[in-house]
């Protein structure tokens, strides 16, 4: 089976060019919380072995040692996104992540990955609505490189930073926001959707790249406030994990973070309620050859109940060949040509997405009675047992997989980062493990009536320019 | 979380030791590199004479197992582009006693993952698994290695899907660049330019699928390739299990034509009207896999294109702010593969973009600085034990050094021999390959709001070209 499918990225990257390591997954959904069940399958629960300790001035560490290659990876969390944003300077979260590449008082800007590079190290940084984060993954004989240049752009950015620096990496990011989604494919559907989910003074009501305008806007003062702010030690994160001595790497993180001034508390941000009242149908034009239909409904944040059950509501329904939905739109009636659904998981409220793509001669209209019809059938009746079993082995077998790897967004470095920052406990893996053991057959059909409303979502229309016609209607 | 950022600092001492400030006047002086020591190569053969290639892993319970073939895209004749790829891909849609969906749901429930792949020059039937389940899956992949039913109609369903992704095609850029910039850089007698299209696409029979399947499904042209946490004693008898009935047999591939090196300066734009940004490729033919002069390459492309420091991406998206990225390649064949410069730039400034691909091309030609040379050595070298970090990743790595011959020796010797490239091999490879006369240039952009620019750095001729050109008369389906 061939399922290739891309969505935008739920993520911002800051750099964009490594090749993709040769992606075998069949259909594992690119979901941002890759959290997986692991009872079954392996006699062992997972355990990820941790330190933590807090320094003076408020910085979390967590270390965790991985012997495996001698390597390592650093990675630091700061707990602001784009949901911190002031209005009018939409996309500035991540236009400053970008900014944190270009050096600091003690790091000649260039020098940065340059240093990085000569040492042996890849690195990046992205942003989501949430939070912002970096890594460096390097030869364990470097590690101190790392510590060096983490703590000199926490402790000392701005002394050095020049307003040029800031148009500089504003003409990246507007590339960024061309190449992701204004020259691609379907690409502008992705920053329609925030404004149509959420209440205006919502902090996920616009999207992470920002408007082109709102870049524009961004100043060298909004930089100053913004590092002021949000980047102080007492918001931030820093996870380590792999080859290293934990004694002396706590010493060495000591050391280097020990000249970062503390900062002031960041109030937190209280969002009004979300949550869809009525059925937004919206259609859009696009350069494109196909046209498809998303649907969007609310769902509930991240690691709070009902989350899990609808991760595995959206693999019954297009999670592999026997899914509900891949069976009948793509394979028995092909009026599809993909079929995909997958849950963002958000601090304050997540996203349940369902995308289908029509064959040529298929409108929205089709592929949306059927997709109705499953959904209404997922309401009404209980899954099978196996059916859902076979769902949780593929998850289980995929949380083995993620803890093969120290370093990279989704290494064990940052999963430690990600559980501190949602759930107040770095080794979550087996909590998070039993929101999905404890999900039964009843509670699959319950999830999906209560959050599966057929008034309180967005049906978007894509269709090719002038083909209004084959936008979805309401049947 | 600000509240439980509190509630940890009340359940965690806090460290009550005052270090001392850090000296910050220059990077920290680093320890010695440790060595990368791989655990060893077992290479042993099947009752069958299969051949396998293991490497132990015991840190995560988990199992790779590959099949890899060397058969690939390119072996693919003359008007069945594409066979390849759709004969690996229908393995799995039924084999031995289940159908499409209950070898789905067997794999699936299992927790393992089984697929399919085909490449350039070879193909993979790829099994990662819980080793809890090893012997229930390679009863799978065996069966879809041994038994493809290739049912009617499933190649009906299949050939149905790649027929509208024709389609798609022509909305992504980046694809209409890459296969304009393969079809003219090769010539049109060799494989290297070809792609599935609507008449190969249509030509396919299951006797095609069959005869394909019973030709390289042999011995000689198929490798298993084991990583994970296992060892040679425990998987011998499951692979005999499952594998024994591979039949024995070689395969002779055509000899692969060597591409044959472009001469001059030549420039093309596929008009895509609307488009936000220009695709851009530069490029020649490049070299092959067993080039002594590997290393060499691999570290001056490093400097030029191969890093987020390097020259190109430096150039176009730090200093100028044209683009999202910018980089370069070496595609290594077993015959010479492109050398390819690519970005993504921003319209309005395609015209100086380009020029910026041609001020470095010329800088490169000039002589190295010794720190961009330490900086490429050591990225390449110091970095390369990353690559064996997953199952996964040192999988790929044993499979080329299956494909290209290497020897058993050569991940444990890569670093010291990276590190002991010189500046005078680098700047050969450079002039030899780096070479602004000799170029093709493809972009795929709006051609109203580009061509002025483009014509100004006065390249050459400038030859214009539709979508249609390129990925051939769009489809009429339905």
């Amino acid at each position: 089976m061939e399922t290739t499918y891309e969505l935008s990225p739920n993520s911002l990257s800051s750099r964009s060019l490594k090749n993709n390591p040769f992606m075998k997954r069949k259909w594992f959904t690119p979901v941002v919380f890759l959290t997986l069940l692991i009872t079954q399958l392996s006699a062992q629960d997972i355990v990820v072995p941790y330190e933590q300790f807090t320094l003076p001035n408020g910085l979390n560490v967590i270390l965790h040692k991985d012997n495996t290659i001698p390597r390592v990876s650093v990675n630091m969390w700061y707990h602001v996104g784009s949901g911190s944003e002031k209005p009018g300077r939409t996309g500035f979260a991540h236009l400053f992540e970008h900014i944190l590449f270009e050096g600091s008082q003690h790091v000649p800007e260039g020098k940065f990955d340059q240093w990085l590079e000569a040492a042996g190290a890849n690195n990046n940084g992205s942003t989501t609505e949430d939070r912002t984060n970096y890594y460096e993954d390097l030869p364990s004989n470097a590690l101190d490189l790392a510590l060096f240049l983490e703590s000199d752009r926490m402790g000392f950015l701005t002394q050095s930073l020049k307003p040029t620096t800031v148009d500089g990496q504003r003409d990246v990011v507007k590339n960024e926001r061309r190449q992701s989604y204004e020259n691609r494919p379907y690409g502008k559907a992705s920053l329609e959707l925030p404004a149509l989910l959420y209440p205006k003074d919502h902090p996920y009501s616009w999207t992470v790249i920002g408007s082109m305008e709102d870049l524009s806007a961004a100043s060298h003062q909004d930089v100053v406030d913004f590092f002021t702010l949000y980047y102080a030690p007492g918001n931030a994160s820093l996870s380590i994990a792999g080859d290293i001595d934990l004694k002396e790497t706590r010493a060495a993180v000591e050391k280097w973070f020990s000249d970062v001034p503390a900062g002031k508390p960041v109030s937190k941000i209280n969002p009004p309620a979300a949550g869809l009242t009525e059925e937004k149908r919206i259609v859009l034009e696009d350069k494109v050859q196909l046209p498809r239909i998303m649907m969007v409904w609310l769902s509930p944040a991240a690691y709070i109940p009902g989350n899990a059950e609808m991760d595995l509501v959206a693999n019954l329904l297009t999670g592999g060949k026997n899914s509900r939905l891949y069976k009948r739109l793509v394979y028995e009636l092909q009026l599809a040509q993909n079929v995909f659904a997958y849950q963002d998981s958000k601090k304050f409220s997540s996203e349940f997405m369902l995308v289908a793509t029509a064959r040529p001669g298929v409108t929205l209209t089709q592929l949306e009675k059927v997709i109705q019809e499953e959904i209404d059938k997922l309401k009404s009746e209980n899954p099978q047992e196996r059916e859902l079993q076979r769902v949780k082995n593929q998850y289980e077998s995929g949380f083995i997989s993620q803890i093969e790897s120290a370093g990279g967004f989704s290494g064990k470095a940052n999963q430690l980062n990600q559980y501190y920052y949602y759930t107040g406990n770095p080794d979550y893996f087996n909590e998070d493990l039993q929101r999905y053991k404890a999900v039964g057959i009843s509670d699959i059909s319950a999830a999906a009536r209560l959050y599966l409303k057929d008034n309180a979502r967005v049906v978007m229309s894509i269709v090719p320019e002038g083909k209004t016609d084959l936008a979805a209607k309401k049947n | 979380m600000k509240k439980l950022n509190i509630l940890f600092c009340l359940l965690i001492i806090s460290t009550g030791i005052t270090a001392q400030a850090p000296d910050r006047s220059a990077p920290p002086a680093l320890g010695k590199a440790k060595n990368l020591q791989l655990p060893a190569i077992q290479k042993f053969t099947l009752s069958n004479g299969l051949a396998v290639v293991l490497m132990e892993k015991h840190t995560v319970p988990l199992v790779q197992v590959n099949l890899l073939l060397q058969t690939g895209s390119f072996d693919d004749a003359a008007g069945k582009e594409g066979l390849t790829s759709i004969a690996m891909d229908l393995l799995d849609e039924g084999a031995g006693e289940y159908s499409a969906l209950q070898l789905a749901d067997e794999i699936d429930y299992l927790g393992a993952q089984i697929g399919t792949f085909s490449r350039a020059f070879s193909s993979e039937v790829d099994c990662s698994t819980p080793v809890s389940k090893l012997d229930d899956a390679l009863k799978l992949m065996s069966t879809i290695v041994l038994k493809p039913t290739f049912a009617d109609a499933e190649l009906e369903r299949v050939r149905k899907l790649r027929l509208n992704g024709l389609l798609t095609a022509y909305d992504e850029p980046t694809t209409i660049a890459t296969r304009a910039y393969n079809k003219l850089l090769f010539e049109p007698t060799t494989p290297y330019g070809k792609f599935a299209n609507e008449q190969s696409i249509t030509s396919y029979t299951k006797a095609d699928l069959e005869n394909f399947h019973t030709r390289n499904f042999v011995t000689g042209n198929c490798t298993l390739i084991i990583v994970g946490d296992v060892t040679r004693a425990s998987i011998t008898p499951l692979l005999e299990k499952y594998f024994s009935a591979l039949p024995a047999g070689a395969v002779t591939n055509a000899a692969k034509p060597t591409p044959k090196q472009i001469k001059g300066r030549t420039l093309y734009i596929v008009d895509k009207p609307g488009a936000a940004q220009s695709v851009i490729r530069i490029g020649r033919i490049g070299t092959s896999r067993g080039d002594a002069a590997y290393n060499d390459i691999i570290i001056m492309n490093t400097i030029l294109g191969g890093s987020f420091a390097s020259r190109l991406n430096t150039n176009l998206r730090e200093d100028h702010g044209y683009s999202y990225g910018a980089g370069s390649g070496f595609s290594f064949w077993s015959v010479s593969g492109p050398f390819t410069a690519s970005s993504s730039v921003q319209t309005d400034v395609t015209g100086p973009a380009l020029g910026e691909f041609f001020n470095e091309f010329k800088k490169m030609r000039q002589p190295i600085p010794e720190a961009d040379l330490t900086r490429g050595k050591n990225y390449v070298a110091l970095g390369y034990a990353g690559d064996f970090e997953t199952n996964e990743s040192i999988a790929a790595a044993l499979a080329e050094l299956v494909t290209f011959q290497l020897p058993d020796t050569y991940f444990n010797s890569y670093v010291d021999k990276a590190l002991a490239v010189t500046k005078k091999g680098v700047e050969a490879a450079a002039k030899k390959y780096i070479t602004p006369d000799n170029m093709l240039i493809v972009v795929v952009g709006d051609r109203a709001k580009i061509e002025e620019g483009v014509k100004k750095l006065k390249l050459g001729k400038i030859n214009f070209l539709s979508a249609e050109d390129v990925l051939g008369k769009k489809p009429q389906l339905q």
